[in-house]
């Protein structure tokens, strides 16, 4: 990591532990926060944290790790979240998920070589009236079939140059 | 693409006067409002079913410790697979969830109310958060609320991180706190040792927009619904293989098989009620009552039709919970792993009949000696897929 990152990211975590306050209620949203910015919680991004907070780095990375929409390892712009659970497995999530994988060419647990696309499962999203369901970072799409899974990801490739833009600007 | 409304039946939550309940509320002694809440016997609406006056009583004896003050938690980390309703009265119902959360604060002398949101539905927020800001403005939070000197509390969102186990509420206080969501040894319980060792209430989305309707039309129009031992109504996320899944109401002590009926499941071969960690009812036995007393759920309602490979949903199930344990304790973290095996090998068709046995033994043991509810309920649905299923389940040859 370069030094000038390591700075920025320093002053991040700072300004969100001042944000959050001083206390271990604040790691989680300073955590979340990291993710959001940074798309990753890096192991040096869980030392300033810790010693910001006053803990163990232990105690970071058990937080981190125990969480699924918390990770450590870098992820992509878009994060595409395939619900597994019952109602949408019985309403077809396994060829939306065949699809997924040729479409972004990458296995579930991947990341795109160009950094803009991840590929995850999740447990149940709450839309099981509605499957198979994906959660693409924020956003959630319903009833998803396998010939619209190529629309989703031209909609987020659209996209990209604005979230590329805001990135240099900030 | 997009969510569509799912809402099937109207809910009594549409034709509730905006902030009656509150307005009573006001109006009564803190004794009173739980005597109200307590005489109408309604019980927790996550799924365990606990009484929300006792709940109540016993956070309004606690004694606060030094410089703390009590709390009042919603719990909206709906993550039970099939649930979806509060993520509908969360939508549809915001100002009533956290007018009942205002009630509770009442009457237990809270200060400090926590939604709890899970992380999947980060997309509320902002419309929650808007809803906030309008009670702030209607002096319905904050200080001096509804006029009535001295009674100040506010609301703020705190997003979970993706961890079922967190439904589970000392797990869900424990990740409040910045830890990871392992439940806690009880007692002692939340109601007294709570969020930052406060006394602290933790009750689920409907059930505190359940209170807001009893307040505003007395416990005895509550109680004169449902069972004796379960009264009102409840919402039921109904999915799976119906011409109508969505969110549907219905009176406790509804059978499976009128519910089933109403949602268009008929020729249903199974029903699971209470999510994984409920039980799976086969056909023979719809004429069983969804309350307390007999089959109880916190909602979720899946619909199994006549071609389902029943295996195919105890793996799912299975991999869920393995996926989900938080791995504090032995029997849930290994017993669901051996589980799952057990599932893989009986679609392999290489399972004896004493092994089986073996597993179902396991199961007991998990149900007996897990720390939390997730453990203990886990086994539920494969103990009942392999009790109403072993035709289709022993013996294969074909690889699934």
């Amino acid at each position: 990591m370069l030094v000038g990152q390591q700075q920025r990211l320093q002053d991040d975590i700072r300004g969100l532990v001042e944000r959050f306050g001083r206390q271990r209620s604040s790691l989680i949203p300073v955590l979340q926060e990291i993710q959001k910015t940074h798309t990753t919680i890096s192991d040096f991004a869980m030392q300033v944290v810790a010693d910001e907070l006053g803990l163990h780095p232990a105690e970071v990375y058990g937080v981190t790790s125990f969480y699924a929409f918390l990770r450590q390892e870098s992820r992509g712009r878009f994060v595409f979240r395939l619900c597994q659970t019952i109602s949408c497995d019985l309403a077809g999530k396994a060829r939306v998920a065949r699809q997924l994988e040729n479409d972004l060419g990458i296995r579930f647990g991947q990341t795109t070589a160009d950094g803009r696309f991840s590929l995850e499962w999740a447990s149940c999203l709450g839309m099981c009236d509605q499957g198979p369901a994906l959660l693409v970072n924020d956003r959630v799409y319903t009833q998803v079939t396998p010939e619209q899974v190529h629309a989703i990801i031209d909609e987020c490739k659209s996209t990209f140059g604005a979230h590329a833009r805001q990135v240099a600007h900030s | 693409m997009s969510p569509v409304n799912s809402k099937k039946t109207p809910f009594t939550f549409d034709s509730v006067e905006p902030e009656s309940g509150l307005r009573v509320a006001l109006g009564m002694s803190r004794a009173d409002i739980i005597g109200e809440v307590s005489a109408c016997q309604l019980r927790g609406r996550g799924g365990a079913g606990f009484p929300t006056g006792t709940k109540w009583n016993l956070a309004a004896a606690a004694k606060v410790k030094e410089g703390g003050h009590k709390y009042v938690v919603c719990n909206a980390d709906e993550g039970e697979p099939g649930a979806f309703k509060d993520r509908v009265i969360l939508s549809d119902h915001a100002d009533m969830v956290f007018e009942g959360m205002t009630i509770a604060a009442r009457a237990i002398g809270a200060t400090v109310g926590i939604l709890y949101l899970r992380s999947e539905y980060v997309y509320l927020r902002p419309h929650l958060e808007r809803v906030l800001e309008r009670r702030r403005q209607n002096t319905l939070l904050g200080v001096d609320i509804g006029g009535v000197a001295g009674f100040t509390f506010d609301i703020h969102i705190h997003m979970g991180a993706g961890a079922y186990v967190c439904g589970e509420e000392t797990a869900l206080i424990e990740s409040l706190e910045g830890h990871r969501g392992e439940p806690r040894n009880r007692p002692p319980f939340p109601v007294d040792t709570g969020f930052n060792g406060q006394p602290t209430v933790v009750n689920n989305v409907e059930t505190f927009a359940w209170v807001v309707c009893i307040l505003g039309r007395t416990a005895q129009w509550f109680k004169s619904i449902g069972t004796a031992k379960s009264t009102g109504y409840k919402l039921f996320s109904v999915s799976g293989d119906c011409a109508e899944p969505g969110v549907y109401e219905f009176p406790l002590g509804i059978t499976v098989g009128e519910l089933v009926e109403k949602v268009g499941g008929r020729g249903a071969k199974a029903v699971q009620v209470g999510g994984a960690s409920g039980h799976c009812i086969p056909a023979s036995e719809f004429g069983r009552r969804i309350a307390f007393e007999d089959v109880s759920t916190g909602g979720s309602i899946i619909v199994f039709g006549r071609d389902r490979d029943m295996l195919a949903v105890a793996r799912n199930f299975m991999e869920f919970f393995v996926e989900e344990s938080c791995g504090q304790c032995t029997p849930c973290r290994a017993g669901n792993a051996k589980l799952l095996e057990g599932v893989e090998m009986l679609q392999r068709g290489e399972c004896s009949m004493t092994y089986l046995q073996e597993l179902l033994g396991l199961c007991e043991t998990m149900q007996l000696a897990s720390k939390c509810g997730l453990g203990q309920s886990s086994p539920n649905a494969f103990v009942s897929i392999v009790k109403h299923f072993k035709d289709e389940i022993m013996g294969r040859t074909l690889v699934h």
